[in-house]
């Protein structure tokens, strides 16, 4: 496991979303989501604190982090990119559309680029299945995506950053 | 008077342009000096024609789509505020044949209203079921659900009133309401439709099953993937609470409901029931033993309604116009509506809201228009990654829960993904048990192992290694993760791998005329 001891503003953030959720009932998953959308990941030096916190042991802690795809325990890129993997997209091409964007990207999966601006994630179905093939970019999804749409959408978040 | 023009918020309309649209209208507008009301809208499901755009005429509301934002000039350039002739023009939306079609009870108000304005969902006949409820007794609440012939719509099909009488049942200090609301069945979206653009409807069901249960604390556990309804659903309880219909006293009846969105967080399982309970515990999402039952010993170890979104939101129409209106819908056992998503390969893809009956090829061809590559629909996966795949042989089955399970398909949440001839079915088998390793809670060792040991076994079929024996190798897995499983994910994997093999030997190159074990 990685120790390596929170930063000042880090420390901050934790204790700060550790305050807001403590009392609630099943605070765990709340927290670690308050954690991961303030900081961008859940760092493994926090366990500590979240487990005194919640009455819980840092295996518990951890074993939860892991369990669930979303949470994730590094800083990720400047954008996280995830296709749909899911039947519907697969219906409609998206295999070809994976191979093209890890090409486009230089990554596989669950890797970032060499520049910090994308992550790219596989994901199972984002509930936009009427126009597939789709993709979500941060907290957007977008249908019917082609190797050209899907290299517009990159170059301009490129350029953007 | 400014004419009200409609753009949907719905997120598959966002994902095709349509705030980019809304944007292109008001400034096109502005340039224009025209005055112009434009209204986020939910939508009506027809999302081949998405963008749609609407605009308010005294005939009713006219539709333009699929409207791109640079289809937006020879909009205004045709005059459309105006009823002006446009080649994407749609004649009165309520009049489409896709739509007039239907029998929406559950969507009624699906692309009418605007998502998070109260007083429209009370103009459109929102609240009435609530109201109702409110001068009945719990045991009558529960009965009106049971004669309704309700059943979850989350897949399982269990009778939504027998749950709820057995929670009612139970004494206990606190009972909950669990919305599950982890929709990730590939090729549904109707939950997410109602989230984003009718929430007040779940939160009366919700209201009105914790009045019927003696509850009063309600939890919608939400995919993280739908970030949309997320924003919604918090808005929407933020109304209703400052409205009365929520919190500490309920219309001023004395009756109390509290109601919280929980995150869920990207994992398949937590769908399953006891899984989704242990995870808004706060717990990694294993699944429980049955034994007892989350009715009896639920959430905190409290008597818990565990319902689905769409058997929460069709409470309040039952509870409005009563059991006999909604069960005079449907056929056999399958009583009321269904909430179709049309996906994958298709033209004319979206939801159809159909009572239970209409047949699959009616819905692939006459609603779905066929496969969008212009290509043969080879196979159609219905009720999710778990779903059998069906053969064009199969079309012609009724959709109805007991007719499903006469051919060994399930209707599940009521997805329908199409697949034109270009796919490979042994190629779907290996993804349908690769799919069962990546969520697989790991409990249980047939859903744990024998998914991985499912993908290996595929590919060597793939291969071409010893076809034959890896085949009866398949069977022997499938019948062992079937009867050996400890819930759906493991238990209901084999329903896709061995339909593919059963109905597309071919591709896994058996023999057609071997007997099927």
């Amino acid at each position: 496991m990685n120790n390596s001891i929170l930063s000042p503003e880090s420390l901050k953030i934790v204790n700060h979303c550790i305050a807001g959720h403590q009392s609630m009932p099943g605070a765990l998953l709340p927290l670690l989501h308050a954690i991961q959308d303030n900081i961008g990941y859940v760092p493994e030096s926090a366990y500590p604190l979240i487990s005194k916190a919640l009455s819980l042991s840092v295996a518990e802690v951890h074993g939860v982090v892991t369990f669930y795809h979303h949470f994730r325990t590094h800083q990720p890129g400047r954008h996280i990119l995830q296709i749909c993997r899911a039947e519907s997209c697969q219906a409609m091409g998206s295999e070809a559309l994976e191979t093209h964007i890890k090409k486009r990207l230089g990554v596989e999966f669950h890797e970032t680029t060499p520049d910090g601006a994308f992550t790219l994630e596989p994901i199972y179905c984002l509930g936009n299945c009427a126009c597939s093939p789709s993709v979500m970019i941060d907290e957007e999804v977008y249908g019917r995506v082609d190797n050209k749409k899907i290299d517009q959408l990159i170059s301009n978040l490129k350029n953007a950053s | 008077m400014s004419i009200k023009i409609f753009v949907p918020i719905d997120s598959t309309a966002l994902s095709l342009g349509a705030n980019e649209v809304a944007n292109a209208i008001s400034k096109e507008a502005k340039a224009k000096k025209l005055d112009i009301q434009i209204n986020r809208n939910s939508s009506r499901g027809l999302f081949w024609l998405e963008t749609l755009v609407e605009v308010e005429t005294p005939q009713g509301r006219i539709g333009f789509g699929p409207i791109n934002p640079s289809d937006v000039k020879s909009l205004f350039d045709a005059d459309f505020i105006n009823g002006g002739k446009h080649p994407l023009a749609l004649g009165v939306v309520a009049d489409i044949d896709w739509l007039k079609k239907q029998e929406r009870l559950t969507f009624a108000r699906m692309g009418i209203t605007e998502p998070t304005n109260i007083d429209q969902y009370t103009a459109y006949d929102g609240f009435q079921g609530l109201k109702n409820a409110l001068n009945l007794k719990p045991e009558a609440i529960v009965e009106t659900v049971t004669a309704s012939g309700l059943r979850g719509r989350g897949g399982a099909a269990f009778p939504t009133g027998i749950k709820w009488k057995t929670v009612l049942d139970t004494k206990a200090t606190q009972k909950y309401i669990v919305c599950n609301a982890d929709e990730g069945d590939s090729g549904t979206y109707s939950d997410r439709m109602i989230m984003e653009g009718d929430p007040f409807v779940l939160i009366e069901g919700m209201i009105i099953a914790g009045l019927a249960v003696g509850a009063t604390q309600g939890y919608i556990y939400l995919r993280s993937e739908y970030p949309h309804a997320l924003k919604t659903l918090n808005e929407a309880i933020h109304q209703a609470t400052k409205a009365g219909y929520l919190g500490e006293d309920i219309l001023k009846s004395g009756k109390v409901f509290h109601l919280e969105v929980r995150r869920a967080a990207g994992a398949y399982i937590c769908g399953e029931e006891t899984s989704l309970l242990e995870s808004l515990e706060g717990k990694r999402g294993l699944v429980r033993f049955k034994p007892p039952l989350p009715a009896i010993e639920g959430l905190f170890g409290k008597p818990t309604v565990v319902n689905n979104v769409i058997s929460l939101a069709t409470v309040p129409i039952i509870l409005a116009k009563g059991a006999k209106y909604y069960q005079d819908f449907g056929m056999g056992k399958s009583r009321g509506t269904l909430p179709i998503q049309l996906a994958g390969n298709l033209k004319r893809t979206g939801l159809v809201e159909k009572a239970f009956g209409i047949t699959l090829r009616e819905l692939l061809y006459d609603f779905g228009g066929g496969s969008l590559s212009g290509k043969p629909i080879k196979a159609v996966q219905v009720g999710g990654p778990l779903g059998a795949y069906l053969p064009e042989s199969q079309f012609d089955t009724p959709l109805d829960y007991e007719k499903f399970s006469e051919i060994w398909a399930v209707l599940g949440h009521g997805g329908i993904v199409a697949f034109d001839e270009t796919v490979n079915m042994a190629k779907m088998a290996r993804y349908a048990f690769d799919f069962c390793a990546i969520e697989s809670c790991g409990k249980c060792t047939p859903c744990r192992i024998g998914s991985t040991r499912g993908v290996e076994v595929i590919d060597h079929i793939m291969q071409g290694h010893d076809i034959k024996k890896h085949v009866a190798l398949i069977r022997d897995l499938s019948d062992t993760m079937l009867n050996g499983s400890l819930c759906a994910l493991g238990g209901m994997t084999p329903f896709p791998v061995l339909s593919a093999l059963n109905h597309f030997p071919k591709d896994f190159g058996v023999d057609a005329k071997e007997p099927k074990a």
